[in-house]
């Protein structure tokens, strides 16, 4: 795999609100390609990164480095502004047709009518609601509203697509509709895309890599499973969940709403209808993970039975937190009684169980 | 009852012969309010947007100098024009007080704040990142500005309608500074207390429902863009 050069680079970014420094990130890099979601509990500074990024805020201090450009003035910054796009939380429509809506960007580039028609029209099929085009966009429901948006966006066609917690204000099924469209425009433009949200699961399913802010600064970024698994420290730890995300395929069906997956070169049974050859996302939570020291003849209940090697052992709460290394990462918690009566350390090999009712498995939209 | 119905009889007959007097008063009272009125759109509009839109020390101060410029008395603005336009006032050189352009002023200067106030409160009211989504749509600062604007323009004509129909039936200060001139500054209003005061009722009548004539049509009209059928 060839690194590919930074398509936007922020140096020193500083961003102060009333004399206190919400933001505070030395580098700053978008690789071309991808999505990358900025994910962080509220105040973290993922939305004032997104905004900082997509030069709508005053910086404090920093720069921006487009394309190897250094956005410095009036005239570079538009020219930056004319090579994006922003999704909001809140649509934020124009008072005129879904058609007028989409096209606006065009318009304000001087685009001419027809063309930026033809463009509007083609989007909007894209994304599902060409037979909304005559409608006014004050008419819209929410998730009709956010499409038209999404739309107007990539109408565009940005060289870098911002997406401020895009779906926070929409209910779960037009949420689910809505994702899954957006990652398969995402696939087809082959847009960079740089996402905020509060919403794990969102960020998983539609990023490649996930920068986990914290109190304005970045605390780890990296690949997708990289960050759940091994989070660099509590703060992350806590935030991305305490659940190993396990990427996979649907390998086989069998009767009953179960499935095979295959995980690595490992099998795994969960409960689940999804089609053959699907890729998925499994959640495992390490409550749910039992472990034993049985010599591997026993048979237990659990069909998900695997052997693993003890990698960490920390206390985490009450419990004591234990990294597995299985074939792939598990995390199990176990109390101190158990630690004890198991006489587990780390180094040691010892049986991983969970059943497969207790693994949660979601399509990866990618 | 006599007089009112004397009045009334009057009054259609100067409109169904379409006096030549009363029609010169009229088409006088539209020109100069109409144009007052654009003024006040222009100084108004620019003025609200940009209070509207910029955070500065001292704000506080010039927003509640606009609300009160609203309700500006005519007269203290008919007093103040005078002033400056007076032979060895300020701007006395111009030779303007007692014309129809001095009434034009005075008729600005108290629809201004009104239409600036509206504006203020209009461009407040849009979603606090609209601003934001605009730039981001790569717009420049002037063409931010007209979206804004645009996406404001129902609470607008609201502006319109206030700043005409606050200067269309003022009198105060159209008296002062226009002086009620025969054929030459005389307006709706000026004429109607003349005609009042003389005991004229029933001109007096037949000018009052000229100028409530003229002020529905205008709002009616105002009101069917404002109202007028959005896209389905």
């Amino acid at each position: 795999m060839t690194m590919s050069a930074p398509i936007l680079q922020g140096k020193r970014l500083v961003v102060k609100r009333g004399g206190i420094t919400v933001l505070d990130i030395p580098d700053f890099e978008i690789k071309k390609g991808g999505v990358l979601s900025l994910i962080g509990p509220n105040g973290s500074g993922k939305s004032t990164l997104l905004l900082t990024l997509s030069c709508l805020l005053k910086l404090y201090k920093g720069t921006l480095i487009f394309n190897g450009r250094q956005i410095n003035n009036r005239q570079s910054e538009l020219d930056y502004r004319r090579q994006i796009a922003v999704v909001f939380q809140d649509p934020l429509l124009f008072d005129t047709t879904v058609l007028e809506n989409v096209s606006a960007g065009l318009k304000i580039r001087g685009v001419d009518k027809r063309e930026r028609t033809r463009i509007a029209e083609d989007y909007l099929e894209r994304m599902g609601i060409p037979h909304l085009a005559k409608r006014s966009a004050c008419k819209l429901s929410g998730g009709e509203a956010q499409r038209t948006s999404i739309a107007r966006a990539f109408a565009i066609r940005p060289a870098i697509l911002f997406l401020d917690e895009p779906f926070s204000a929409l209910d779960p099924p037009t949420h689910e509709g809505l994702i899954s469209d957006l990652n398969r425009l995402l696939q087809e433009t082959d847009t960079t895309a740089v996402m905020a949200t509060h919403d794990q699961m969102d960020a998983l399913r539609l990023s490649d890599r996930i920068a986990v802010l914290q109190q304005g600064k970045v605390a780890q970024t990296g690949s997708a499973d990289m960050v759940m698994n091994h989070p660099i420290n509590e703060f992350v730890a806590s935030f991305v969940g305490m659940d190993t995300v396990l990427t996979g395929t649907v390998r086989e069906i069998l009767e009953g709403d179960r499935m095979i997956l295959a995980v690595g070169k490992r099998e795994i049974e969960a409960v689940g209808d999804l089609p053959k050859g699907e890729d998925v996302l499994c959640f495992v939570r390490p409550e749910n993970v039992i472990l034993s020291t049985d010599s591997p003849a026993e048979h237990s209940s659990a069909r998900n039975t695997f052997s693993g090697r003890i990698v960490r052992i920390a206390p985490h709460g009450l419990f004591y937190r234990v990294d597995l290394n299985c074939g792939f990462d598990l995390i199990s918690y176990i109390t101190r009684s158990s630690l004890d009566s198991l006489g587990l350390r780390e180094g040691q090999t010892v049986k991983a169980s969970f059943k497969a009712t207790a693994i949660h498995v979601i399509k990866k939209s990618s | 009852m006599e007089l009112i119905l004397q009045g009334f009889l009057k009054a259609i007959e100067l409109l169904v012969s379409l006096d030549p007097e009363v029609l010169g008063i009229t088409l006088l009272s539209l020109r100069v309010s109409g144009t007052a009125t654009l003024i006040s759109l222009f100084l108004g509009i620019s003025s609200g947007t940009a209070v509207a839109l910029t955070r500065f020390p001292g704000r506080k101060f010039v927003v509640s100098l606009i609300n009160t410029g609203m309700g500006l008395p005519p007269v203290v603005v008919g007093l103040f024009v005078t002033i400056f336009l007076w032979r060895n006032g300020p701007f006395g050189f111009l030779e303007i007080l007692y014309t129809p352009t001095a009434i034009i002023i005075a008729q600005a200067v108290i629809a201004t704040p009104i239409v600036t106030g509206i504006t203020l409160a209009a461009i407040q009211n849009l979603p606090p990142n609209l601003r934001l989504q605009i730039l981001a749509l790569g717009a420049t600062r002037i063409q931010m500005l007209w979206l804004l604007i645009r996406e404001a323009r129902l609470p607008l004509l609201a502006a319109v309608m206030a700043g005409f129909g606050g200067v269309i039936s003022e009198v105060g200060a159209s008296i002062m500074v226009g002086g009620n001139i025969k054929g030459y500054s005389r307006v709706l209003t000026t004429a109607t207390v003349m005609e009042t005061g003389r005991g004229n009722f029933d001109t007096a009548i037949a000018l009052s429902i000229i100028l409530l004539l003229l002020a529905y049509m205008i709002n009616y009209l105002l009101t069917r863009i404002q109202q007028r059928e959005r896209p389905r």
